[in-house]
């Protein structure tokens, strides 16, 4: 491999964690406040459809993108109606979410634009276009360091940046603010912050609106930024892979970076070479679809340290009498 | 406040969850431009009107009730198998190879082969989750969410790698041999005399079906380990205090979850399909959530949900092909069953208690 | 029951020259059908330290919770300094100075010191001025109050004393000036629980309202200033504490004669039946709870385990019941009983072990289950339940309950009734029926009776006493010392999973057993 395909691939990894790093981060604030988030692939998936279909049809991007971040937090609130009023199971919640954001993205896409359930292909305006960042020509022709800014740094779109800038963003809001203190004690001992007054059910419906608007972005980035437009099913499994990454990050922003590019650099590389020759014998691409998911078992086997979730995650909270 | 008696609780509240998933899907039909009470109507005369629908709806009800067991015992014991879609195409495997490579005499013999084997590779799949469960603590949803995973590409390894026929394009294995050609409902009926149609994909495995749904309940309710399982599923404290072990009675639960989402298979590559083909299970392992929800995790209860389901399926491809309302929209019927009956039961059985309460308030 | 009604004595307990701090009035709360409080009123005198004693299940609890806005009581007024002070949440007790010490402490047990203090009363958006604040208050707190901690040590670490302190930072820090504490010293040592006292006297010479809700009379006795005594859910009296004495508070807890005395004939102890040397358990931290164990229990004799909660009582039982693992020895009727098998319940019933779990709710009961299920639990290998190979036979479990129900006065006596549906004292009887009923070589009990009402107190003391009698061996776990003394044969004392010492009951007291319990060997 010679770097020139070197910087392609992790150009193309930078790509494809994007998306993924949103619905880790989504997810991240939703676990870490004790509302477990199975629901993340439906979320990125209602959003992915109504930003490419409001971008379809107004033509700006940005547009685009609210009604992506609507479609998500629609999909939220629905889960926080479920688990936080009315205490239901919240995994349960999460697969009806996935179903219906399935069924109604294809049903609406079919009546509106009948494609079949795809979205008319997105061009111009309408989609995210690459910014170059100051002096990533110039620096170009340097050897080592101006493929590296010119390529892997600069052209991204504007969302790619955006995900970056949430990492800092989010571990700043989880370990430096009141709500980040209120939020993490709500994951661990809704009991303590209940007694100290403030409200458990506040503290969890503003982690899942968090995690609604994150999981839009991931969705909106996906049709309008790395497709041009939906597709049927186009998630294809990534939320359930940012599910993963948020296992392997220990519920941690930093580490969520570092999980979510892996899983990206899994995929590019996969995509670049669909069957890696070892020698002795041939890695199939299936190898390298999986490997994500069989990671993420063996982390939670805890054969590679050990996966703590927020011990309050999953259960719905009530007063002990 | 236990005012609400026992079949309200079963029965009652189901239905009126079920009612509102149905109210809601007229609502989304209406809202795209179509008729939803035509769209009813077409349903169950596609589905129910004629021994052709039955038989599609018998075929699609049997996957459902496979399904809904394995989630239904795995409930029972307070797992939560989220992972039948994997284990049902993992027996999809055990299926097709026992039907390429044992040279079987006769069709039941094949039949009785295939139900091992699929019984075998689906509680093999859900056998290291299950073990991972019990003894390493890992949630047993999300290790069952990343097995649906690897099962599928495990499944396109094989077929496009070494099941399927050299020179074929399609990601498929080969025919099975006529032999192990199981007997149509058709056969079956006619023998007792009952004409039924045979141009449907409905089977003997039909009945195989029937028999776990009895099996199953005898297993709950009269046995020793559906004991220790129901015991566990209730509170795993306790069981431990009673000498149930919990690493024992977790992957018995598991096993006999996986082994009844493989028998699906059963059905669908044998019983159908003939061969193996990538995504023969078509969700029906998700279904199992909405079936064993709907029918309270009881046999009797799966079952009816499952032939619910299974008119969904028919009527709603029905529907796809007379009217411009896609198949998907039994999707979001499912998503709304889910909703309504699994996250959301609480909002509808509180009304419905405060109804008890008041009616017992009258009566005093 | 005789009943001597909630008017039983009424003297105005706060003088009327002090200001109040607190005054209920007319205080009513239902769960259900259940009414835990009823009508209550009470005044409290500011800078006092008023206790509110009461049985398990009183509503002692409850009504504080009110007082805290945890719950929002059906009718009744709260007045705090004299002004009528509605407490719909938290938030509102918080701002009216109330501060609260729960029973389970209400810890975030992977924050700090600091951060837990702050939960809550941050005063910003933004934490690091928040954390400079609470360190130099904590500081000053810790001076003026003898409540040193760590700030940055992380609550998981600290000791059971040290969480509490905590909890009482927590109040302090929010400028409480009203702080309740619900049942402090359950889970304190003695010596703890002395600290604890002169805190809380500190904080009332400093002018702070302090009130304390427990069960244990010696504790009322020893630092309250004025008393309210609670019984079902309404106030029985209130009264000045050097007014009164235990055995008048007693009565007026249970509402007669208190008769914990059991009556029982000399032991006659016979062959040697448990044999246990150094047993030692680890928990799932790798901590070591029990810490080399020996005793020894004859037939026909009862050997009670005193100690404060948590001392290792809890893994001995479980450890004999095959519920946790252990290493040592341990025989029975001679013969070596293996410790390494995990849920090892069934074998050790098999044997000839029972067990009464001290927590029926959680361990010995299956709420969501029918009472027949439950009487067939841990004994559902048991050859009478069987039909064939692999099916039970339920008409022959309920045929079985119906039987034990009556001879052990379960009330209602219907098999089918979900165990949830029962009174505390009736599920006690379940349990204690399905495991005394098989005439068991060795029987393990712990708190036999907690939450269980009076009545059903002395009928579970009158079975222990008979299956003694019948020359079988109990071991008996309790931290209510006064069932230990009336029941045991031989009393010894557990402290940090060890045992201090063997006292004989008839010849010991109160004194010399508390400072065993505290780890002071003679």
């Amino acid at each position: 491999m010679d770097f020139a395909t070197l910087i392609q691939i992790l150009d193309s990894t930078v790509r494809l964690a994007t998306p993924l790093l949103f619905a880790c981060l989504a997810g991240l604030f939703s676990e870490r406040a004790g509302i477990f988030d199975i629901g993340l692939e439906g979320k990125m998936l209602a959003a992915a459809f109504l930003s490419a279909a409001a971008a379809a049809v107004t033509g700006s991007v940005w547009l685009g993108v609210g009604a992506g971040i609507f479609a998500s937090l629609m999909l939220s609130g629905i889960h926080g109606l479920a688990s936080i009023t009315f205490r239901g199971n919240q995994l349960i919640s999460g697969v009806a979410i996935n179903f219906l954001a399935s069924g109604l993205t294809v049903l609406l896409g079919q009546t509106w634009f009948g494609l079949g359930g795809r979205t008319p292909p997105l061009t111009g305006d309408a989609r995210f276009g690459p910014i170059t960042l100051p002096f990533a020509d110039a620096l170009a022709p340097v050897p080592f360091i101006g493929p590296i800014y010119a390529e892997l740094i600069s052209g991204h779109s504007a969302l790619v940046y955006l995900a970056i800038a949430c990492v800092p963003a989010s571990a700043w809001i989880l370990y430096r603010t009141r709500f980040g203190l209120r939020l993490r004690a709500v994951g661990e001992n809704p009991a303590a912050v209940d007694t100290a007054g403030v409200s458990v059910n506040g503290i969890r419906f503003a982690a899942v609106a968090i995690c609604g608007v994150l999981c839009g972005l991931a969705g909106a980035y996906l049709a309008l930024g790395l497709a041009a437009g939906f597709g049927k099913e186009m998630t294809a499994g990534r939320g359930y892979i940012a599910l993963a990454a948020l296992i392997f990050a220990k519920w941690r922003p930093w580490y969520a970076l570092g999980a979510t590019m892996l899983f990206g650099f899994l995929e590019a590389v996969g995509n670049r070479f669909p069957n890696i020759d070892l020698g002795l014998f041939v890695l199939p691409s299936q190898f390298m679809q999986a490997l994500p998911y069989v990671l993420t078992v063996v982390i939670l086997a805890g054969f590679i340290g050990k996966a703590v979730p927020p011990r309050a995650g999953g259960q719905p909270y009530v007063k002990e009498r | 406040m236990t005012a609400m008696p026992k079949w309200a609780d079963a029965v009652l509240v189901p239905l009126i969850s079920l009612l509102i998933a149905f109210v809601i899907s007229g609502l989304v039909i209406f809202a795209i431009g179509e008729d939803p009470i035509a769209a009813m109507k077409l349903m169950v005369s596609g589905a129910l009107g004629s021994t052709y629908g039955w038989g599609y709806t018998l075929y699609y009800a049997t996957n459902f009730i496979f399904t809904g067991l394995a989630v239904s015992i795995a409930f029972q014991a307070g797992l939560f198998n989220i992972g039948g879609e994997g284990q049902a195409s993992i027996g999809g495997l055990g299926v097709a190879l026992c039907c390429l490579y044992i040279p079987w005499p006769h069709w039941s013999l094949a039949l009785m082969g295939a139900v091992v084997a699929a019984a075998v590779f689906g509680a093999a799949w859900a056998a290291i989750p299950a073990y991972l469960q019990a003894k390493r603590g890992s949630h047993i949803v999300i290790t069952t969410i990343m097995f649906n995973f690897i099962a599928s590409a495990v499944l396109v390894y094989v077929l496009v790698n070494v099941l399927r026929p050299t020179g074929s394009m399609d990601s498929s294995s080969a025919r099975f041999d006529e032999v192990m050609h199981l007997p149509s409902l058709h056969d079956v009926l006619a023998l007792v005399g009952i004409p039924f149609n045979n141009r449907n994909p409905a089977n003997i495995s039909l009945v195989i079906a029937l028999v776990a749904c009895v099996g199953v309940w005898i297993l709950m309710w009269r046995t020793r380990l559906g004991y220790q399982l129901r015991a566990f599923g209730k509170s795993e404290k306790a069981s431990v205090y009673a000498g149930i072990n919990p690493v024992r009675i977790t992957m018995y639960a598991m096993l006999l979850s996986g082994g009844l989402a493989g028998m699906m298979a059963v059905n669908t590559v044998m019983g159908e399909g003939q061969r193996l083909i990538l995504n023969s299970v078509e969700g029906a392992g998700f279904i199992g959530i909405a079936v064993a929800l709907m029918g309270r995790s009881h046999p009797v209860g799966v079952l009816l949900a499952a032939i619910l389901f299974g008119f969904l399926y028919q009527g709603g491809a029905e529907l796809a092909l007379w009217t411009k309302i896609p198949r998907e929209l039994i999707v979001v019927i499912q998503a709304l069953v889910i909703l309504f009956t699994g996250a959301l039961d609480d909002m509808v059985r509180r009304p419905v208690e405060r109804v008890f309460v008041m009616l017992q308030k009258g009566k005093t | 029951m005789t009943d001597t009604g909630h008017t039983g004595r009424q003297e105005t307990a706060a003088p009327t020259d002090l200001p109040l701090a607190i005054e209920l009035r007319g205080i009513s709360k239902s769960f259900g059908s259940v009414q835990a409080n009823k009508d209550i009123s009470i005044k409290v005198a500011k800078g006092s330290i008023h206790g509110i004693i009461g049985e398990n299940g009183a509503g002692k609890s409850t009504l504080m919770s009110i007082l805290y806005g945890f719950y929002k009581a059906d009718a009744g007024e709260i007045y705090i300094a004299g002004r009528l002070t509605p407490i719909p949440d938290s938030q509102s007790a918080i701002r009216a100075g109330i501060g609260m010490v729960f029973q389970h402490f209400k810890l975030v047990q992977n924050f700090t010191v600091l951060e837990n203090v702050i939960l809550g009363a941050e005063g910003g958006a933004m934490l690091r001025k928040a954390m400079a604040k609470a360190r130099e208050t904590l500081a000053a707190l810790a001076r003026d109050y003898e409540l040193d901690v760590d700030p940055d040590a992380v609550v998981e670490d600290l000791s059971v004393g040290h969480q509490q302190r905590v909890e009482i930072l927590k109040a302090l820090y929010r400028q409480a000036d009203i702080l309740i504490l619900d049942e402090p010293t359950g889970v304190l040592t003695p010596a703890e629980a002395d600290q604890l006292f002169r805190i809380l006297n500190g904080l009332r010479d400093q002018g702070k309202t302090v009130i304390l809700i427990t069960h244990k009379l010696r504790e009322i006795m020893e630092i309250t200033d004025t008393v309210s005594v609670m019984r079902r859910g309404q106030m029985t009296a209130t009264v000045k504490t050097r007014d009164t004495s235990p055995e008048e508070l007693a009565e007026l807890m249970v509402g007669r004669k208190v008769l914990l005395a059991v009556e029982k004939q000399a032991a006659a102890p016979g062959a040697m039946v448990l044999e246990v040397e150094n047993l030692r358990v680890r928990d799932e931290a790798g901590v070591e709870r029990l810490k080399g164990i020996s005793l020894t229990i004859r037939a026909g004799e009862i050997l009670g385990i005193a100690g404060v909660a948590g001392n290792g009582q809890s893994e001995l039982l479980e450890a004999l019941a095959g519920i946790a693992r252990g290493t040592g020895t341990v025989r029975l009727n001679g013969v070596e009983i293996a410790l390494t098998a995990s849920a090892d319940g069934q074998s050790r019933r098999a044997r000839g072990i029972a067990h009464v779990p001290e927590d029926r709710q959680h361990l010995g009961l299956i709420m969501d289950f029918t009472a027949w299920e439950n009487v067939a639990f841990g004994y559902h290998h048991a050859p009478e339940y069987q039909h064939g190979l692999i099916l039970m036979n339920n008409d022959a479990i309920r045929a079985d309950t119906v039987s034990k129900m009556e001879r052990y006065d379960v009330r209602p006596p219907i098999p089918t009734l979900a165990a949830k549906s029962f009174s505390g004292g009736n599920q006690q009887k379940i349990v204690v029926a399905r495991e005394m009923d098989r005439n068991p070589d060795l029987l393990l009990v712990g708190q036999p009776t907690r939450g269980v009402d009076i009545g059903a107190i002395e009928f579970i003391h009158k079975q222990i006493v008979a299956l003694r009698d019948t020359g079988k061996a109990v071991l008996l776990v309790s931290v209510e010392l006064d069932e230990i003394m009336s029941l045991s044969d031989r009393i010894a004392v557990m402290f940090d999973g060890q045992i201090m010492g063997e006292r004989d009951p008839a010849t010991t007291n109160e004194r010399e057993l508390g400072l065993l319990m505290a780890g002071v060997a003679e």
